[in-house]
């Protein structure tokens, strides 16, 4: 970031600034992967609302609203689609994108363990990671903060609210 | 009178001194959440949702409720000490905030602004213990057409006011509607796209979906984006404004409050909406606007009044309709249905403790606000200094752990992992995740109410428009799809004349121009990484 030598004063140059920090645009290929995702979504939910019963208006069956709002869907991912060139809300993925990724990565075996084996060492992990590798903190920094983490975490959440989460001690 | 006594009853609730923990503790809390940038009371009040089931329902709503105003005055602290807004609410703020903090006042900027929420939110609490057991009132003839239409505004005005394309929240609003039709059809008994799944067969639960999309969506967004250098906060001193400060911005801080009051009710409005308009106006009403921008304490005295104003009123088509008015307040919304609670016209008649207690909750709340904000701004420039780093696997922990509790199921985990991830991509394309969740809560209402329209009418959809005050509402419904519409036609028309006089070289200006009528519209509940405002949206030039 560049610093204080000229600071933007105005509204106008705050929001040019805010601007300029903003993740890069994406192109029209994602938006229409976007407009697609939307329309399969639609797509498929109009078929599976046939599949229950359509019903009609003065009988209207299960499958009768999830039809209207399928449709609808559909419709709008088609109005995006044809919108795709020229919308500029998405935003570029980028090698950070792939933090996410192993975030996601972090939390399914977490899922798959917590109920098994309690949450104290799955969580001091997860933490552990989060902090290291997807925060870049110092090897010290990481082991004493997941560590206190967990400590904390179960002070709060085994001791005195006393909640139903498994654990080990 | 007999209407006073349940008022009265309201505040032995809110002194049971279980309740004013709760209360200190919700204000506390939301402060702290609107100091850190990166989560939005949307999403604060969906990770903590877990921790308020195991309180009694007007304890819960009582803190949910001091989260989110506490929350407007938090992102203040940000603003004006270190030019980032911490809420969405707060982004006209850093205009004249970060000018004052620049010129040695930052403690007059926070000062003003706490009296101006106090203010503002008091203001709002007094009009609405008159407002709203009237709208309860007449709300009580409503039947299954008037619903339906109310549902279906709330849902299209939150999702036309969203920050982005329309087009996109109303897309994220049916995925929303869509998702409430999982599980077992009321009616008819029929299993719902389950795909034969047992987890699956009594729906979704709302908390899974307010975490994943709000909560978990925003954190892997935040580390995506997170700012790797933080400046150092400017100094506070002297948090007490002169009286001449006070005398400037008294009408900002009166008109504020109206402002905020009345578009805190409108669907859609809200904090966000509020904090634009009353800035708007006070540069309008202003003898010298130029001074704005450049350190007017009353360009942070409005809106910081209109938000708190605004925070506080949105809870009136809540408790009186039983409509969210905003994304945070269908998150409140969810808990109380959790709660076995189901907030509506019968509110303020059959559950009045619970009714009054909330709604006098917050005058103590906003007394808790006062006296809080100012000594403790030293902590909060502290807090500020905890990098994002350590953060974030703090919040995802409590997430996690928040998620398991509450059904003591490993597929809640899973199902909240896949919310976050789809919260995350909406956020990446550009659709607001406010409308699915709000779209999500209002689902089985609106179908349910629908339906038994439909049969009432006997399928006869012209039922609709001609019973008085569903037809007063469709017809409000028809004209914020169609309005846009016409626009949308007329710029287009537009366009292409000036293509036949320009045939070339005409890229951006008509961008511009588009972006700027949009512009105004521009507010939602956003993490402040992506923050945007309606200056950013006319800088920003369309590509042909």
């Amino acid at each position: 970031m560049t610093e204080p030598a000229r600071e933007a004063l105005t509204p106008e140059e705050l929001a040019a600034e805010w601007e300029e920090s903003k993740p890069p645009a994406a192109g029209p290929v994602a938006n229409l992967i976007a407009a697609g995702a939307v329309i399969a979504f639609g797509v498929a939910g109009i078929l599976m609302s046939l599949s229950l019963g359509a019903g009609s208006l003065g009988e209207p069956d299960a499958g009768s609203w999830p039809l209207v709002v399928s449709a609808t869907l559909t419709i709008l991912g088609i109005a995006l689609a044809v919108r795709a060139g020229s919308t500029h809300d998405a935003e570029q993925f980028g090698r950070s994108s792939l933090t996410v990724l192993a975030a996601l990565a972090t939390m399914v075996p977490f899922a798959l363990v917590v109920g098994v084996i309690g949450f104290e060492i799955p969580a001091a992990l997860l933490a552990f990671v989060w902090l290291r590798f997807l925060g870049r903190e110092s090897w010290r920094v990481s082991i004493v903060g997941s560590v206190l983490m967990v400590v904390v975490f179960y002070l709060i959440f085994v001791l005195a609210l006393g909640v139903s989460i498994p654990h080990l001690f | 009178m007999d209407s006073i006594s349940p008022v009265i009853d309201g505040f032995g609730v809110v002194m049971q001194p279980e309740n004013l923990l709760y209360c200190l503790i919700g204000v506390l809390v939301g402060m702290l959440v609107g100091v850190l940038p990166g989560l939005g009371p949307a999403a604060t009040i969906a990770i903590l949702l877990p921790l308020t089931f195991a309180v009694e329902p007007v304890t819960a709503i009582i803190m949910l409720a001091g989260i989110f105003y506490g929350a407007q005055y938090g992102g203040t602290i940000t603003s004006v000490l270190l030019r980032l807004p911490g809420e969405a609410s707060s982004v006209v703020t850093v205009f004249d905030g970060y000018a004052l903090a620049r010129q040695g006042k930052a403690g007059t900027a926070l000062g003003i602004a706490a009296i101006g929420s106090f203010v503002g939110g008091t203001v709002s609490i007094i009009a609405l213990t008159f407002l709203a057991p009237l709208i309860a009132g007449f709300a009580l003839d409503f039947g299954p057409p008037e619903y339906t239409a109310l549902a279906l505004l709330g849902i299209l005005l939150v999702a036309t006011v969203s920050n982005g394309g329309r087009l996109k929240a109303v897309v994220a609003a049916c995925i929303g509607l869509l998702l409430a039709t999982v599980g077992r059809d009321g009616f008819t008994g029929a299993e719902r796209f389950t795909f034969d799944s047992l987890s699956m067969a009594d729906g979704i639960d709302f908390v899974p979906i307010a975490m994943g999309v709000f909560g978990l969506g925003e954190i892997l967004y935040n580390l995506e984006q997170r700012d790797a250098a933080s400046r150092p906060p400017a100094k506070v001193a002297n948090v007490w404004p002169s009286r001449k400060e006070l005398k400037q911005s008294s009408g900002a801080i009166g008109r504020g409050s109206v402002i905020g009051f009345v578009l805190g009710i409108l669907p859609g409005g809200g904090a966000v909406l509020s904090s634009l308009a009353a800035y708007g106006v006070e540069k309008k009403v202003a003898k010298d606007p130029s001074r704005f921008g450049k350190g007017a304490v009353e360009g942070v005295a409005a809106p910081e009044t209109a938000n708190n104003a605004a925070a506080t009123s949105s809870f009136i088509p809540l408790l009186t309709l039983g409509i969210p008015a905003n994304a945070t307040i269908a998150v409140i919304f969810g808990a109380l249905l959790i709660q076995g609670v189901t907030p509506g016209p019968q509110l303020v008649e059959d559950n009045p403790e619970l009714f009054w207690g909330v709604v006098n909750s917050m005058y103590i709340g906003n007394i808790l606000l006062l006296i809080m904000s100012i000594p403790l701004v030293g902590l909060f420039v502290k807090i500020l200094q905890i990098r994002g780093s350590i953060l974030a696997p703090i919040t995802v922990l409590i997430t996690l752990i928040g998620v398991y509790t509450v059904a003591n199921s490993t597929f809640d985990i899973f199902l909240v992992v896949v919310f976050g991830l789809l919260g995350y991509l909406m956020k990446k394309f550009g659709f607001e995740p406010g409308p699915l969740v709000l779209a999500f809560v209002l689902g089985s209402l609106l179908e349910a109410n629908a339906r038994r329209s439909l049969i009432l009418f006997e399928g006869d959809v012209s039922g609709f428009v001609t019973r008085p005050i569903s037809g007063v509402l469709f017809a409000a419904f028809f004209i914020v799809v169609l309005l846009p519409l016409a626009a949308f036609a007329w710029r287009w028309r537009k366009a292409a004349d000036a293509e036949l006089a320009h045939p070339s070289g005409t890229d951006g200006t008509d961008g511009a121009d588009d972006d700027s009528a949009t512009g105004a519209d521009d507010t939602t509940d956003r993490g402040p990484a992506d923050t945007d405002t309606p200056v950013a949206h006319t800088t920003r030039k369309e590509q042909p």
